[in-house]
């Protein structure tokens, strides 16, 4: 029944903010909330193996670029058909391409899957700390891998245009931010759906103790596969629209230390053990960081995250979330009828002192 | 022996230049139920890592129920139907008492039967599990809302779980009183009477012997002794290394 | 193959330097386990201190180094305390700890791209344009000298963890904490001692890369994966391992960059990390 009311919940939330951004008239509501969104993706998709699992990621740029240049090779191809494709498979090629956005986000999703279940097939079998230190290499190896690709760009960057022809929005941005909205939805369904599932719970033994998981009959080589691959999976899919919204891609924001600050700081301060908890965080920095960034500089939005980030860690370490249950469990009463706070806990999934 | 369920053939382990284990020989026979017992770091909890693949030995073989062992990751060696208990206990500490029995339950147990188990069924089985060992009262605590004797129970239950052809358990009476160490020694002997194998590593003297059928000593590593219990204890090597007199 | 060789002097010296780098990391995770991944921000914080006392009063960049010594020493003690307070002491997973050092980072590089912009910042001393000529051979001596005082430090830093009574302690209590509080000395004391040892290093190999190449806010990054991988390689608690593999991928590092371009140079030390992560991670020398 909850999953229903989660479901129709977010579709009729998705359909509002897409109506009051179209009411408004403005597009800069358009590009900022895409911005959001992308962050909602990242930061839910960053905290299925960080914070369901325990192992950090801290190359998430790495991932979401793979999807951005994805969709720029496949581009690159789809303008210049005669150019890439032998003479029979013109024809076919024409009909396919350009691809569609959907299509890109979905390649884009089985590109960064790929690489996310090679890297950790390579290092998974080590400690956390290695994991975490290969994935900051690996941002930088596919870095400089595009940076020395000429085929999109290299350094110089890409120029991606936009198509004419718009399916159904009519404005190109809207339909971005329409995507974006569904892929939202998607990932935080996704993440939602592991939580409560038989895969959930091995990701929660993984990060608890590993060895006793193990003893337990828990693949834990396996299901760390599994996150890796559904983590990258989704950045990657974030990613793939990022070019068309953005018109020029070059590896430097590509590559930006921004998306690996932010895909880890929000889930962090907004609480790692639930879906909610990147929601919020995502929602709340990343808005934050958009009027920062309007206001003074895009230099000080990042930094305020930053120092949130240690705030938090420090200070708060369950996260928005786990403040919220803290003061749910304070107005426990002592005979065990729900109060409202546990209520509105228990609606929320936020079980106080289980999960 | 033949036929043995679990048969450990010159098995070592080194930790740098320590010698843990050093050749060891045992034989398990199916229906079995077999004390170790040895001093403070024979290397008792180290010979059931190895065993049960949390560690791998750098010599000699495992084998369980006709399989070899050897190189099987942990998980797979639960799945064939091996669960131990740790010593010092090491519960999910995010998960409740219900939620920690739920793991091996829902991807070991499934072994046995066949078939994952329904909702309805884990939920009923956890609470069976916390009832066997006296957690009933706590099923949806949190482990650190559990006394050091409670955890340790916690982690029998969590082996039991898994519905194995051979429970290890690895000092689970630490601290219990007199009658909850009866306790666990009728759960151990009615578990045994359902055709589970047990091996029980313990230093409580009195519920080894009322409890084993043979007796394996442990000391600095090698294997000092294995026979029947009573001709164990009267071994004057055994009575030198480890009971005293 | 005069080319070659000029190459592979180059990566000797260059090796030097990278030593220098990891061997603050060598001992806050090849020792204490502690994933300080912010160590590259510290090294960039020195770099910009010998940069501003060089600016306005002249000083030898190394020279400023040196005095900055007890600075970072204390703000190593400092790092180390909220660590301990906010991590350690209660035993917390990883994920906090690597989160806390990685916001240090990134803090670290943002204030600096406030304060001084991206702009690349350089020294001016007396050797740093200045090459000996051997034959064909080319001894830059911007390359020499902190090639020179890196393997001193180095060297200090060896006889010191192996003669010294806290020396011995440091490396006894990434072994056994029991057996150190028996012999009446306090870990966390000595692993304090340690990580500040660890960030005082920073301050030297900041004053060497700012001598050897000029430096902006970012440049910090592309040392994580050196500094990891040589740690790695090298074998996590062995300082001459360090030292070795730190040659090493000075050298490939060097061929790479003279023959394939500078382009390809950071992933040198990536691949070289995800290699040895996979295939061996106990290192060359193994533990």
């Amino acid at each position: 029944m909850r999953t229903f009311f989660f479901y129709l919940g977010s579709i009729l939330v998705g359909a509002a903010l897409f109506a009051f951004a179209r009411w408004s008239g403005n597009d800069y509501l358009f590009f900022a909330g895409y911005t959001v969104l992308q962050f909602v993706v990242l930061a839910t998709a960053w905290n299925i193996l960080g914070g369901y699992c325990g192992y950090v990621n801290f190359g998430s740029a790495a991932f979401f670029a793979a999807g951005a240049y994805s969709t720029v090779a496949l581009h690159k191809l789809g303008a210049n058909v005669d150019r890439y494709f032998p003479q029979e498979l013109a024809g076919i090629a024409k009909l396919v391409m350009p691809l569609n956005v959907p299509t890109l986000i979905i390649i884009g999703g089985i590109v960064s899957g790929l690489i996310g279940l090679g890297t950790g097939y390579l290092t998974l079998r080590l400690r956390g700390a290695f994991f975490a230190i290969a994935t900051l290499a690996l941002a930088v190896v596919l870095q400089t891998l595009i940076v020395n690709w000429d085929f999109v760009g290299g350094s110089r960057g890409a120029y991606i245009i936009r198509p004419s022809e718009v399916p159904i929005f009519g404005n190109y941005i809207q339909y971005l931010f329409a995507i974006m909205i569904v892929l939202s939805i998607v990932a935080l369904a996704a993440a939602r759906t592991i939580e409560r599932s038989r895969l959930g719970y091995g990701f929660a033994t993984i990060r608890d103790d590993e060895l006793a998981a193990e003893a337990c009959g828990v693949p834990t080589l396996k299901l760390k596969l599994v996150a890796t691959t559904i983590s990258g999976a989704l950045m990657g899919m974030a990613g793939a629209p990022f070019p068309y919204y953005i018109g020029y891609l070059e590896p430097g924001s590509a590559f930006g230390l921004a998306y690996a600050v932010n895909s880890i700081a929000m889930p962090m301060i907004g609480g790692t053990t639930s879906w909610v908890g990147p929601l919020i965080g995502a929602l709340l920095l990343g808005i934050a960081q958009q009027y920062i960034i309007v206001t003074i500089s895009s230099a000080v939005g990042v930094l305020v995250v930053g120092l949130m980030l240690i705030i938090f860690v420090i200070g708060a370490p369950k996260g928005i979330v786990g403040l919220v249950q803290d003061f749910m469990r304070a107005g426990a009463k002592a005979d065990g009828t729900p109060s409202w706070r546990s209520r509105l806990a228990i609606f929320a999934n936020m079980r106080p002192g289980a999960r | 022996m033949a036929d043995a369920l679990l048969h450990v053939e010159n098995l070592g382990k080194r930790f740098g230049g320590f010698v843990a284990l050093d050749g060891i020989n045992l034989e398990v026979a199916p229906g079995e139920r077999v004390g170790l017992i040895g001093p403070n770091g024979s290397g008792k909890s180290t010979l059931v890592n190895c065993m049960c693949g949390t560690l791998a030995n750098e010599s000699g073989s495992v084998r369980f129920d006709g399989h070899q062992m050897n190189g099987l990751p942990a998980h797979q060696r639960t799945h064939r139907g091996m669960a131990r208990s740790f010593q010092l206990p090491r519960p999910f500490h995010t998960l409740s008492v219900a939620e920690n029995l739920r793991i091996p339950l829902l991807y070991s147990a499934h072994g046995s039967r066949g078939r994952h188990l329904t909702q309805a069924e884990s939920a009923t089985r956890c609470e069976e599990l916390a009832g066997l060992v006296g957690l009933a009262p706590k099923l949806h605590r949190l482990p650190r809302d559990l006394t050091q004797v409670e955890m340790r129970k916690l982690e029998l239950a969590r082996a039991i779980a898994a519905d194995p052809k051979l429970l290890i358990a690895d000092e689970s009476m630490a601290g219990l009183s007199h009658s909850e160490v009866d306790d666990i020694v009728n759960l151990l002997l009615t578990l045994n009477s359902r055709g589970i194998t047990v091996v029980m590593i313990e230093h409580i003297m009195r519920a080894v012997m009322a409890f084993s059928q043979r007796l394996v000593v442990l000391v600095s590593g090698k294997k000092i002794a294995d026979g029947k219990p009573d001709d164990v204890v009267n071994n004057p090597e055994v009575i030198g290394a480890y009971l005293g007199q | 193959m005069e080319l070659l060789i000029n190459a592979i002097i180059a990566g000797l010296l260059l090796g030097g330097f990278y030593a220098a780098v990891t061997v603050g990391v060598s001992i806050s995770f090849g020792i204490l386990d502690i994933v300080n991944i912010a160590h590259p921000a510290f090294i960039i914080l020195g770099a910009y201190i010998a940069y501003i006392v060089n600016q306005t009063l002249g000083l030898d960049p190394i020279l400023t180094a040196v005095i900055a010594l007890p600075a970072f020493y204390a703000l190593g003690a400092v790092v180390y305390q909220v660590y301990y307070q906010s991590f350690e002491k209660h035993g917390q997973d990883a994920l906090r700890g690597l989160a806390f050092f990685f916001g240090l980072l990134f803090v670290t590089e943002v204030l600096l791209i406030l304060v001084f912009g991206v702009d690349y910042r350089y020294v001016t001393a007396s050797y740093i344009d200045q090459t000996l000529h051997f034959g064909f051979v080319d001894l830059p001596l911007r390359m020499l000298i902190p090639c020179a005082i890196s393997l001193a430090m180095l060297a200090m830093l060896q006889l010191y963890l192996s003669r010294t009574f806290t020396g011995r302690a440091i490396m006894a209590v990434s072994q056994d904490q029991l057996a150190l509080r028996l012999m009446a000395a306090d870990p966390t004391k000595i692993k304090r001692i340690a990580f500040a040892i660890s960030i005082a290093t920073a301050s030297l190999a900041g004053s060497f890369l700012i001598v050897i190449q000029p430096v902006e806010p970012s440049v910090g990054r592309e040392y994580i994966g050196r500094v990891f991988a040589i740690c790695v390689l090298g074998g996590l608690q062995s300082l001459p391992g360090t030292v070795i593999a730190a040659m090493l991928l000075g050298i490939v590092e060097s061929i790479t960059a003279t023959f394939y371009g500078p382009s390809w140079a950071p992933a040198v030390a990536f691949g070289f990390l995800l290699l040895t992560l996979a295939f061996r991670p106990a290192g060359l020398l193994g533990r």
